[in-house]
């Protein structure tokens, strides 16, 4: 078998690996080469069709397939090397790569391997909802992929669980092509979503939400015919006398997403039970040498434009990695307390700027989030809120650290 | 009154505390830019959205083509915008930022293409 030798290679042509290819190529990295199993470069921006992609990076409010445009422009004027329709089966830590294609199996070796595969939605069977299995239930991402990509209508009446900002984003589009979208119901006490797309994809169309809700029952034979939804009470328990009954013929699901990391098992990249993501350190690399990760498959962001950002933050570490053999240890771990859900990185040197993005487990009103080394503070900010659909990136210059101890980051009551 | 408003116009999404009498702004907090005052004195007059959804293509690699608004339309206008935009069925091929409906329903505001849909027979996957 021929094995085709590469610096860099990319998995994954969304958000992420496009950034990333960009910045190397710009960088001076020429050898490099995008590994995409659709037919085309974009992820899932490409069924993204809502707009307010951009606003931070190009200060206007794009839809998802121009947001990625703007990439893949940039990758066909420097002529980055890609290939569609070609999905990697395995890579190793010696960073060999086998890919298999409609042309069959091809094997290529890399000095840096870049993961950007994204994430998966969280499914039907990993709730475990009771009841029966008919057709009319789908995952946000996959209602969405057939309504703006395959052209194929979901349902008239419709239930969401969830809410996650996708369910969202399809309450609001399927209302506009004429389905009664019914309600969201939440398990937790607050809503998953950004609080934008709450107001303008179920205030703005008066769909409920109730949160602290779950579905209990799903009734039909081949098609979905309706729900039963109940309460729950403080630990998540359905509480009795509280079930209602809704009519259906759709439920979505909008609840979570998990990295995408069967890839990164198998090279023996350490994943952080967290994020369920590899561990990092501040230059983006995992526990294996020269094999690095950004964008949602190491932890799931609210915004592409932190995605592009990471990714080409990355990406100036690859070059560094490229151009002297290795990167700076990192031996210092960021440890949070129970408030926090995660941070990223895990591992910092001490001898660079880095920028730890965590979310809090729950909602806080005028709270502090405080990093502390050896119990004094090094930093501190304070935040008018604080909420898990939101992620907290704080920026850290090497000179604000005190000695070479853990890092743990705190949130305060104000 | 006090009245709250959760602002769309940024990732923000900023929770602003508006004191409103006769439909006038008197008094704002919470918000991080002045984008939120102004959001909320439209939200009192006449409330912007912008819409996206898909139009039909024939003959392209895709069967869709997204779309949005170039602009802001007031939220009651909505439903009439989609009906418009639902007649269409365009040929390919289609580029970004095509005018698909010029000033739509005379609310200046156009409909314009945001992805690219190749014709069928020149589609190759490189």
């Amino acid at each position: 078998m021929t094995v085709s030798k590469r610096e860099v290679i990319i998995i994954g042509g969304g958000p992420a690996g496009l950034a990333a290819a960009v910045k190397l190529k710009q960088l001076g990295i020429h050898d490099l080469l995008i590994i995409e199993r659709e037919k085309e470069l974009g992820g899932i921006l490409r069924q993204c069709i809502h707009d307010g992609f951009g606003l931070t990076r190009f200060k206007e409010a794009l839809s998802g397939p121009e947001y990625a445009q703007r990439f893949k422009e940039e990758v066909l004027k420097l002529g980055i090397d890609y290939i569609t329709d070609t999905t990697v089966i395995e890579i190793s830590a010696d960073k060999q790569i086998i890919a298999a294609s409609k042309e069959g199996l091809k094997t290529y070796q890399s000095k840096a391997i870049i993961l950007t595969m994204g994430c998966r939605e969280r499914t039907h069977g990993a709730i475990s909802i009771p009841g029966a299995r008919p057709a009319g239930v789908y995952t946000a991402g996959v209602a969405q992929a057939y309504m703006n990509l395959k052209n194929i209508a979901i349902g008239k009446k419709v239930v969401i669980l969830g809410s996650g900002d996708i369910g969202l984003i399809m309450a609001r589009r399927m209302t506009l092509e004429g389905a009664k979208v019914e309600a969201v119901f939440e398990l937790q006490p607050y809503p998953s979503g950004l609080p934008r797309n709450i107001e303008q994809c179920l205030n703005d169309y008066s769909i409920p939400l109730f949160l602290s809700h779950t579905v209990t029952n799903i009734k039909g034979t081949s098609r979905l015919e309706g729900i039963t939804v109940s309460q729950v009470d403080e630990r998540f328990k359905p509480i009795p006398g509280t079930e209602k009954d809704y009519e259906c013929d759709t439920l979505i699901l909008s609840v979570g997403l998990i990295p995408e990391n069967e890839l990164s098992l198998l090279a023996g990249v350490e994943l952080d039970e967290r994020t369920k993501g590899p561990k990092v350190d501040e230059n983006f690399q995992t526990s294996v040498k020269g094999i690095f990760a950004a964008g949602n498959v190491l932890h799931v962001h609210d915004l592409v434009d932190y995605v592009s950002l990471e990714a080409e933050n990355l990406a100036q570490n690859v070059a560094i990695y490229l151009n002297n053999g290795e990167l700076d240890h990192c031996s210092i771990n960021i440890e949070t307390d129970l408030n926090f859900g995660y941070t990223v990185p895990q591992h910092i040197s001490a001898k660079k700027d880095f920028k730890v993005s965590m979310r809090v487990k729950k909602p806080y009103r005028n709270c502090r989030i405080d990093i502390l080394q050896s119990g004094h503070i090094i930093k501190s900010i304070k935040m008018r809120k604080a909420i898990p659909a939101e992620m907290i990136q704080i920026p850290v210059k090497w000179h604000e650290l005190k000695n070479f101890e853990t890092l743990k980051v705190v949130v305060v009551n104000d | 009154m006090i009245k709250e408003f959760t602002c769309i116009i940024c990732p923000n999404g900023c929770d602003i505390e508006a004191d409103i009498e006769n439909g006038r702004v008197l008094f704002t907090e919470g918000e991080k830019c002045k984008r939120g005052i102004t959001y909320i004195e439209q939200e009192l007059i006449n409330p912007q959205r912008n819409i996206a959804t898909s139009i039909e293509v024939m003959g392209g690699h895709l069967p869709l083509a997204s779309v949005r608004l170039t602009a802001p339309i007031p939220k009651d206008r909505i439903f009439d915008v989609m009906e418009e935009i639902k007649k269409i069925k365009i040929e390919a091929p289609v580029s970004i930022g095509q005018i698909i409906i010029c000033d739509v329903l005379s609310l200046n505001s156009d409909v314009i293409a945001t992805k690219e849909v190749n014709k069928a027979e020149n589609f190759t996957v490189q």
